[in-house]
């Protein structure tokens, strides 16, 4: 793979905005003919965001795009197709019920006199099919008896029919397993080989480094730089997609630590090879009686996943679970409650707070929904109930009736911390507590949950601020590709380097 | 790992030959398929329990009285087709037809008139598309509103049944043309109005399999989302499918009042449910993507078979005639869902 002269794209200056934000700030990005490009950065850094202006998805706000040297406007999507750019997206978009040559050839069929030559066109399917190595797959077949991953390859047989200069592949492999992988990327390597450009988005690590050749870095809508694969490794990787220099990273050619150290509190919660299918491999964890446990990784790696998995927002596909001993099942969040384990959701406005009810509702929610309707809180109950945590957790405005909407993020944030503990939690699971918090409150939210710990919970802390994870935990279970890679137990030694190079010591070396 | 290895390779091109395969590729016809066995059914059963069904009259007949619901049936299918319903078809029909011969009778040209009932259904289905299409209103309201619409005008113009006379250009479509003059009364009986249902199948079949737009109607159905990802002009074909379902409708209307001799305001109530019953024995799922227009055609005979029976028979009541309706179409119902749970296996 000599890099070829002249890229086949060339984005300068890209900026585009949405209310308030500023998603892409003077981004630019080259794709080489014959190359798989990937575009790094953890979530909301601004890769899709730069696809979509690429597909014409989105408006430029300031940027030219260059095809083959000559300057383009890709404003519609048909314009960025007609530029000969070819986007398949994460959740293929196929129709189920027709058979898989109609939805390789839609909009494309081969026409006659009598209307659609089902013949020729089914031919140019099989075609298409093949020139994918998918010569297996029968074309008359309907696409909904087909596997997902089976689908993803359907789908990039569809974008290849208008022979495209370049391909999109925006986290293809996000339900796909190992072994599917591997199929999908056979495929992307013979486009390759055929000087296909080839824009590759995924948020495994390993994935990136097996396919591509080159990657741009995005951080908070800015680009971090270009690279060479094979000449970056991964700590840098890492520390440029989170914005920290990490001295001395390679010297440390450390492996995974996994030392426990005596819990102090019993077991309380215990889950043996808890998985989802396309969303978390299987993952060992225990939680003790009052510690605090970190999950740590890059946005992404299975965080907010695992939360779900736990608590019964999302039902486990498999593995077993012991809360206090006893083997029980949690598969939905009521039954979650239930067993006295709460999540509080990172994503705060949307499957937190109800921001119309008042601070007083929002906080006796879940403890009503624990009782069932049929057994009102009463109002005494309730006052005292939702006063002692408004002076307890110090909410401000100290005044139950306001509406949620009108408080402060971390004043929210304090609501919904108040709504869990009043279900008397045995395990509280926190996904990123404190974010878009102002400093004093992230403080006052750390501290309130040491105090929790104190009290005999067992908490687990979700955080992208790493520090945040090293200061607070006990124990840090450190996540990488949606797979448990390590289990670290705090102490003077460790820092946010350790937890990095963690991440970045763990690859196969043969790859 | 085994299992994933196994399932990847399901959709291998298999041997090609033996009926699993055949069907496997084919579930899709499944309830079409068994409409087609159930009507042989009740021709047999007809045939063995009252005699005279599997003769040239009857069967024309069952021909000439449904000419209009199969029109309207296979106009439905495209609608059902996109996940869409049309319920504006029968009040269309009424609407249509009164204004028809109530022009005629005022002494415009009938051939002329013929073509305006036409498209005074294409104008009630332009309606109905744009409300639904650009204003986003739900398909079932829509349609509604169009159906009170139809009714309502057509209750303006007369409450009264309105009488061609016998000698009226439009009663040459129900000329009956004898094909083969059998014994007796039993001919093969044909009229235009059957031809035109029959040349109307035959193209709604070539649009739908045969044409970009019909295979996007049915992409529609699958997934309106990802038919629109895919480059597929979802608006104009949603728009289009209204129109013919009205239009349709207004050609049912010309055909029905030539057959009838005289129009009324409350001609066709209800008929956008039988239209929507043909269609949902035929095989068409209500949800959409999944359908075949003959497979409609089979369903109005069904319902128009099933009539013919209950006359003969006459120890069933009348009444009873919406009560086996229903079971029938449940019957239906509950076969595609076998066949939509046995393709989630």
């Amino acid at each position: 793979m000599t890099p070829a002269p002249a890229p086949v794209v060339e984005m300068t200056g890209i900026t585009v905005a949405f209310p308030g934000v500023l998603a892409l700030d003077d981004v630019d990005l080259r794709l080489f003919p014959g190359e798989v490009h990937a575009i790094m950065g953890e979530n909301g850094a601004g890769k899709s965001t730069l696809v979509k202006a690429l597909t014409g998805a989105y408006q430029l706000e300031r940027g030219e795009i260059r095809i083959d040297g000559v300057v383009r406007r890709l404003t519609t999507p048909v314009e960025s197709a007609a530029a000969g750019i070819a986007p398949v997206y994460q959740d293929s978009h196929l129709v189920p019920n027709l058979s898989v040559a109609e939805n390789v050839m839609l909009g494309n069929e081969t026409r006659r006199r009598f209307g659609i030559n089902w013949t020729a066109t089914r031919r140019r399917a099989a075609d298409m099919l093949g020139q994918l190595g998918l010569d297996d797959l029968d074309p008359r077949v309907r696409l909904s008896v087909l596997p997902p991953a089976i689908q993803q390859l359907v789908a990039i047989a569809r974008a290849m029919v208008g022979a495209p200069r370049v391909l999109v592949l925006d986290e293809p492999t996000s339900s796909l397993e190992p072994d599917e992988v591997d199929r999908l990327f056979a495929v992307v390597r013979r486009l390759r080989d055929r000087g296909v450009a080839i824009v590759f988005i995924s948020h495994f690590l390993e994935q990136v480094y097996a396919i591509s050749d080159r990657m741009t870095v995005l951080r908070n809508g800015r680009r971090e730089g270009e690279y060479l694969t094979k000449r970056l490794d991964r700590a840098d990787l890492i520390s440029k997609m989170i914005g920290k220099d990490i001295a001395g990273l390679q010297a440390l050619g450390s492996q995974r630590q996994s030392h426990l150290h005596e819990p102090l509190g019993g077991e309380v919660y215990r889950a043996a090879s808890l998985a989802r299918r396309g969303q978390m491999e299987p993952i060992d964890l225990t939680l003790h009686r009052g510690e605090i446990v970190g999950l740590a990784g890059l946005r992404g790696s299975g965080r907010t996943e695992l939360a779900y998995l736990m608590s019964g927002a999302e039902r486990a596909d498999s593995g077993a679970l012991w809360i206090d001993g006893r083997r029980s099942t949690i598969a939905t969040p009521r039954a979650g409650l239930r067993h006295r384990v709460a999540m509080s959701s990172e994503n705060r406005r949307v499957e937190g707070v109800i921001e119309d009810l008042s601070v007083r509702d929002n906080i006796v929610l879940a403890l009503q929904a624990l009782r069932g309707w049929a057994r009102p809180i009463t109002r005494e109950e309730r006052d005292d109930l939702v006063d002692s945590y408004i002076e307890g957790l110090g909410i401000r405005p100290a005044a139950p009736d306001t509406p949620v909407r009108y408080l402060s993020g971390g004043a929210q944030q304090k609501v919904l911390l108040a709504r869990w503990l009043a279900t008397r939690p045995r395990v509280l699971i926190l996904d990123e507590p404190t974010r878009g918090v102002d400093i004093a409150a992230k403080l006052d939210i750390q501290r309130r949950v040491a105090q929790l710990a104190r009290d005999g919970v067992a908490v687990v802390f979700i955080s992208s601020e790493l520090e945040e994870v090293v200061r607070l935990s006990d124990r840090i279970v450190v996540l990488k590709d949606r797979e448990k890679i390590g289990e670290i137990t705090n102490g003077p030694g460790v820092t946010v380097d350790t937890i990095v190079e963690l991440i970045a010591a763990d690859h196969e070396p043969s790859e | 790992m085994s299992t994933t290895t196994m399932r990847q390779h399901a959709p291998v091109r298999a041997e090609s030959r033996g009926i699993r395969n055949w069907l496997k590729l084919h579930v899709d016809l499944l309830p079409t398929l068994a409409a087609i066995v159930i009507f042989v059914a009740m021709i047999i059963y007809g045939e063995v329990a009252y005699g005279r069904i599997l003769q040239a009259n009857t069967l024309s007949n069952l021909l000439i009285n449904n000419a209009h619901l199969i029109i309207l049936a296979a106009g439905m299918t495209f609608v059902i087709l996109t996940g869409g319903i049309d319920l504006s078809v029968g009040a269309i029909i009424a609407f249509s037809s009164v204004s028809g011969v109530l022009l005629i009778n005022a002494g415009w040209d009938p051939w002329l008139v013929m073509g305006l009932m036409v498209l005074i259904g294409s104008a009630f289905g332009v309606t109905s598309g744009i409300l639904i299409q650009y204003f986003n209103v739900q398909p079932f309201i829509a349609t509604l509103a169009m159906m009170f619409l139809g009714r309502g005008l057509a209750a303006m113009l007369s409450t009264v049944p309105e009488r061609l006379a016998d000698d009226s250009p439009v009663r040459l479509l129900a000329t009956n043309f004898k094909l083969i003059d059998g014994p007796k009364v039993n001919d093969l009986v044909i009229t235009p109005g059957v031809i035109i249902a029959v040349i109307v199948v035959g193209i709604a079949f070539f649009v739908l399999h045969r044409t970009r737009m019909g295979r996007t109607v049915y992409a529609i159905g699958g997934s309106e989302q990802s038919a629109g990802l895919m480059g597929l002009p979802v608006p104009r074909t949603k728009l289009w499918v209204y129109v013919i379902s009205g239009t349709l409708a207004g050609l049912a209307a010309v055909v029905y009042t030539a057959r009838l001799g005289s129009a009324q305001n409350i001609t066709g109530i209800g008929w956008e449910l039988d239209a929507i019953a043909a269609t949902v024995i035929g095989g068409t799922l209500l949800t959409g993507g999944v359908g075949f227009v003959l497979g409609s055609v089979v369903g109005a005979l069904v319902l128009g078979l099933m009539n013919v029976l209950i006359t003969r028979d006459g120890g069933i009541p009348p009444e009873a005639t919406t009560i086996i309706t229903g079971c029938i179409l449940l019957v239906f119902v509950l076969l595609q869902r076998l066949v939509l749970a046995r393709r989630r296996e």
